[in-house]
């Protein structure tokens, strides 16, 4: 399966992002930071595994051959104690907490190395209340929701938030680090194959918590390389296209929409919503909901209703007219074609 | 236990002691202030988490006047030493004794407080609000819970002369007043701490 | 106050003024049952949203309502409380005392308690219950709009206020109250693990005050310690409650070990295996439980040092842990094993309890943790180790102790149905949970996505849940139907091993006509069959002495409830209520302090009747 992932090609990803891997569960490690993870949770795990058989072997033994039985008259033996197997039962657990606590400081220590090289890359991740923004400084670019990241490349994260708590997670790819408000918390990750990896928030953060969800989109770093480039450029100008409903469409946008989302630089503030550069090449919208244009619709209409307590403003009264070229117009934000 | 109105000579020498009630009531109190220590442990981890956020407003080196604090330590540590007084007294029976002791001892932590209050007036005076910066929180929090301690120190010794003053000692007031200088000897040292973790170091450090 | 006469007033007036450390208990009990149900509603309430994806049961906002009032009643409202009530029953008989070392303060910290609960739920009803968990993160709950949080500080406040104060009166009880020669060692382990608890209540509850008083001043009062923009830092607040929430969880489970130690040798025929190293091993476990607290924080970024400490430290809880399992295995080893209803949950425990310990050494390898942290693998581990060690044991010690409290003995039958349904229940609600956690559901999660692979999983969790329900009103039901089965006999499992069966059934009021002398652990197991199977008395027979009961304890707590009021209103201008309330606090403190109380003597005569009548 890794090795059919890097003979497709980037679309056939994106297409199958929505119906086939999941790239979700931290049991299937996909980055040498979920890996050394999923080693220590696999030992653990084993350990554990032998101590429950050992405490079950002998409680079943204890409760079938010890159970009172009506023939029985005897005063059990009052018995206190018995050094030799307190000296036993408190030495073995110690040997087998140090078999996992030596290689989990060690580890410990190398998911902590955050100090960026020049071979590094580095992205801000902001966490908003409920959404993601993700900030190349190596680049000048800010996007949303989506994190697009070059494959064998170190990530080096720093993980801020503006509001409340929230917490980074993209289990196939790194267990979470949290996003404080004052604080930055550094991680990184590193994705060896392509592929769409899904991320959650895991601080407990508002009523939209559980619909906090991103992506994080690994490409070969040639394709990172132009979507980059891209990101800065903008995507096409639709006047060259000669779609006249998707220039329409820019102009509700620039009326009812760019003084929170910024296209290519141009618009948003500091306390707006996701940038929406690449916003037509989305794999969901709003975070989590299937990519369409009923539902494109039906959140802007109505954000409070599939996002509650975000920070958007409805339009439930924009005509039909403008709704239509406005999203033929957000179809048209893609960088990468 | 009901009727112990006992004249001086026949008081056992420890009456704060001497019943399980007054045993209870001592171990009890031993506890309480162990609950109190926590307590101020994580006032003063919170003020020192939080003293450098002075934003904009004024910080420690800005504000402390050394000399006044320093005024402010001596007269509550004398009134430590005065409650020590009363507790000799009542060990030797000496009622009267007992009694202008602790009103010396109230007298100090009311010019004590006194003195705190007007502290507290001059810094808002030179900015520093209660809502001012984190700093100003965490400083008013750590310092005013030690001073509402005070306040309640000095209202219940009241309480316990004004409603023993005729009575003499007994084993149920023994325990009582025992229990109380304990617990003016820890808000003292409660102070000693805040004076040199909250004062000395926003000078110094 | 004669005796005569506190016999004559009506029912409920003595009820309210108690100071019967039994009848206090016997209120814990209750009011525990009660606070358990409701929590045991809200998740019924949260597992059927949780149901299928994307399910529309509930409203986001009512689900973080659910989750935060689940977790804050089942730990404080319920486990808590229902402990003190055993603890307040079974303590003073288990070290031969006539009552607790402050009979006021008992009964001023059940009021608190309940009054505080009440103060909690209210909030239901007046714009919303608090949405930030019941760890109630700031800023998340430093700025949550609506009065949510302002009930929850205030009602956690008032209600913990009561519960240092019981805390700091079983302290002072086991230490100067025990009969004549029972010293420290002769203790009976649940003695010895409340004592531990109550310790561990003493040092951990201020700081939670402390943080409460924080959260209360910024939200009321805007103070500024949360308030990243005015210098303040929001990790302050972590490091406070888990000061306070880690030792809280051992403040729940040691007890229950407590009732294990002693469930288990009477059923087994048979002392505990390594009474002292079981001592130890609480103690270590104690100790050990206020130098984790920072596991739960190992995301926040502490840096790896600190993971490091922290993780190592709290794999070394597992050790004096596995101590106590080996003992009770041992202890069953060679006796004689009888399958009530209390001894089964009493087994049940120890497949279950080790089922969540062992995740929880998972959960402390800090590299790891970075995956499991705040997914419902640690929903998962927390349960297990909750329901499987306190809950069970809460059970076990109520069939255990119900003949002694209640005067009759709970139905076998209905109880084994209860047992096993409630087991399967809870194996089938938490079992799954470790895994939807490790493929990728977070906690606190309002609703999931379909097609993620969490569908069936949390179907069966939610049936395990409805499992769990239906075996609780078996429960309950069995309380009533079950009256009949009237207990005359001190011992009536006939195996007892310690001091609270060696008194009449009723328990009368005083205990102990004559204070009983032990000799040895287990003291009464020791007469059996070293001596003539009745305790020696250290003492004459003669007048005893009782406290009069007193209504200020509701006063006290009534005043701070009003007062509280005023703190959460105090921006619509009800500061003013605030301070009547305090007043009327203050005032009864007052009239207290003055006003000395001499109680009263129950005649020797009294006591020779109920004697006679046995």
């Amino acid at each position: 399966m890794k090795h059919l992932w890097r003979l497709l090609p980037f679309t056939f990803i994106l297409l199958l992002a929505g119906c086939g891997k999941q790239n979700l569960s931290a049991l299937d490690p996909q980055g040498p930071v979920s890996e050394i993870q999923f080693s220590l949770i696999m030992l653990s795990l084993y350990i554990m595994i032998f101590v429950i058989v050992v405490v079950f072997v002998i409680y079943v033994l204890v409760l079938i051959r010890f159970r009172d039985r009506p023939e029985h008259t005897h005063i059990p033996k009052q018995v206190h104690g018995n050094k030799a197997l307190e000296v036993i039962w408190t030495t073995i657990p110690i040997v087998l907490l140090l078999i996992l606590a030596v290689p989990n400081v060690m580890q410990t220590f190398t998911l902590a190395d955050t100090e960026p090289t020049d071979a590094d890359m580095v992205v801000r991740v902001h966490a908003h209340q409920f959404w993601w923004e993700f900030e190349y400084p190596d680049y000048d670019i800010v996007a949303g929701q989506e994190m697009y990241i070059p494959t064998n490349t170190k990530i080096i994260l720093e993980l801020e938030a503006s509001d409340v708590i929230h917490s980074f997670w993209v289990p196939a790819l790194a267990g979470k680090q949290d996003n404080v408000p004052g604080i930055m918390n550094p991680m990184w990750i590193e994705a060896p194959n392509e592929g769409v990896y899904m991320g959650k928030c895991t601080e407990l953060c508002g009523p939209a918590h559980w619909q906090m969800d991103f992506k994080v989109i690994a490409v070969d770093p040639d394709t990172f390389e132009t979507w980059a480039a891209n990101m800065v450029e903008g995507p096409q100008d639709v006047a060259d296209t000669g779609n006249e409903l998707a220039v329409e469409g820019r102009a509700v946008f620039e009326q009812s929409c760019i003084s929170c989302h910024a296209v290519a630089g141009e618009g948003g503030n500091p306390q707006g919503g996701p940038d929406l550069t690449n916003f037509g090449e989305r794999i969901v919208a709003a975070g989590y909901l299937e990519f369409n244009d009923d539902n494109i619709e039906a959140f802007i209409r109505d954000p409070q209703r599939y996002k509650p307590g975000n920070a958007m403003q409805a339009f439930p009264n924009m005509s039909q007219d403008e709704m239509d070229a406005l999203i033929e117009y957000l179809h048209t934000l893609k960088v990468l074609e | 236990m009901a009727d112990h109105t006992i004249d001086h000579n026949t008081l056992p020498p420890n009456p704060e002691k001497a019943t399980l009630e007054g045993r209870n009531k001592f171990m009890g109190f031993w506890f309480f202030l162990g609950g109190e220590t926590v307590l101020f442990a994580s006032l003063f981890g919170t003020y020192l988490g939080l003293r450098g956020g002075t934003v904009d407003g004024p910080g420690p080196s800005e504000l402390f006047h050394l000399p006044f604090v320093f005024l402010m330590t001596m007269i509550l540590l004398t009134s430590s030493l005065t409650s020590v007084f009363a507790i000799i007294s009542m060990k030797r029976g000496n009622y009267k004794g007992l009694l202008a002791w602790m009103t010396v001892t109230v007298l100090l932590g009311v010019a004590f407080l006194g003195l705190e209050i007007y502290e507290f007036v001059e810094y808002v005076d030179h900015g520093l609000g209660f809502t001012t910066s984190a700093f100003g929180s965490a400083f008013y929090t750590l310092v005013g819970t030690h001073g509402a301690h005070v306040a309640f120190g000095i209202a219940w010794i009241t309480t316990l002369i004004i409603r023993y003053r005729k009575s003499g000692l007994t084993l149920t007031n023994a325990p009582k007043f025992y229990t109380a200088v304990l617990y003016w000897h820890f808000i003292d040292v409660v102070w000693v701490f805040i004076f040199s973790i909250v004062y000395l170091m926003g000078i110094g450090g | 106050m004669s005796y005569a006469k506190a016999q004559s007033k009506s029912t409920l007036w003595d009820w309210l003024t108690t100071v019967d450390h039994k009848k206090i208990g016997i209120m814990y009990l209750v009011a525990g049952a009660f606070f358990f149900a409701l929590g045991g509603l809200e998740a019924i309430l949260m597992r059927i949203q949780l149901m299928f994806p994307e399910f529309t049961f509930l409203p986001a906002q009512t689900f973080n309502e659910l989750l935060t009032m689940h977790g804050t009643t089942m730990i404080f409202l319920a486990a808590m409380p229902l402990l003190f009530g055993l603890m307040n029953y079974i303590i003073p008989l288990q070290i031969g005392a006539r009552d607790v070392a402050f009979p006021f303060l008992n009964s001023l910290g059940f009021w608190l308690f309940l009054f505080g609960g009440i103060l909690l739920n209210i909030s239901w009803f007046v714009g919303g219950a608090p949405d930030a968990g019941w760890t109630a993160y700031v800023p998340l709950s430093s700025e949550s709009p609506g009065t949510g949080i302002d009930y929850y500080v205030l009602g956690l406040q008032v209600s913990g206020a009561g519960t240092l104060i019981g805390g700091i009166n079983f302290l002072v009880t086991i230490i100067n109250m025990r009969a004549p020669g029972m010293s420290m060692m002769r203790m009976p382990l649940f003695t010895w693990s409340s004592f531990v608890a109550s310790i561990l209540i003493l040092f951990a509850f201020p700081a939670l005050t402390i943080g409460l008083l924080l959260l209360m001043l910024e939200r009321v009062f805007d103070a500024t310690y949360f308030n990243v923009g005015m210098g303040g830092n929001v990790i302050i607040w972590q490091h406070l409650f888990w000061i306070f929430g880690h030792p809280e969880v051992y403040i729940l489970i040691l007890p229950a070990f407590g009732i294990f130690s002693e469930v288990i040798p009477t059923f087994a025929k048979k002392r505990l295996f390594g009474y002292s190293a079981m001592v130890f091993a609480t103690l270590i476990i104690g100790f050990l439980g206020f130098m984790v607290w920072a596991h739960h924080m190992f995301t926040v970024g502490m840096g790896p040092v600190a993971n490091s400490i922290f993780a190592v430290a709290t794999m070394a809880i597992a050790v004096p842990t596995g101590i106590k399992i080996f003992n009770w295995l041992l202890t069953l080893w060679g006796g004689r094993i009888r399958f009530t209803t209390a001894n089964l949950f009493a087994l049940a425990f120890i497949p279950s309890f080790v089922m969540g310990g062992v995740t929880g050494v998972m959960l402390a390898t800090s590299a790891a943790n970075y995956q499991f942290h705040d997914t419902y693998f640690v929903v998962a581990h927390f349960h297990y180790v909750i329901i499987g060690g306190v809950v069970l044991g809460l059970f076990a010690g109520a069939y255990y102790w119900w003949p002694r409290i209640f005067g009759y003995k709970l139905d076998e039958k209905l109880g084994k149905i209860f047992f096993w349904l409630f087991l399967i229940g809870f194996h089938l609600t938490f079992f799954v949970q470790h895994f939807l956690g490790l493929i990728g559901m977070p906690r606190r999660v309002a609703s999931y996505l379909d097609g993620q692979g969490l569908n069936a999983m949390n179907l069966i969790s939610t049936i395990g849940a409805f499992l769990m329900a239906v075996a609780f009103i078996i429960f309950v039901v069995s309380i009533f139907t079950s009256r009949n089965n009237k207990v005359t006999e001190e011992d009536p499992w006939g195996d007892g091993r310690t001091l609270e069966w060696t008194i009449p059934t009723p328990t009368p009021e005083y205990n102990f006509a004559q204070t009983p002398l032990v000799r040895d652990v287990d003291a009464l197991w020791y007469e059996k069959y070293e001596g003539d199977g009745k305790m020696k008395a250290a003492e004459p027979l003669g007048d005893i002495h009782m406290p009069n009961g007193s209504i200020l304890p509701i006063v006290i707590s009534l005043g701070l409830f009003i007062a509280s009021f005023g703190f959460i209103y105090h921006h619509a201008g009800f500061t003013w209520l605030a301070v009547v309330g305090l007043a009327i606090t203050f005032g009864a403190m007052f009239v207290r302090s003055i006003k000395e109380d001499h109680g009263y003597h129950i005649p020797v005569d009294e006591i020779t009747n109920n004697k006679g009548g046995e």
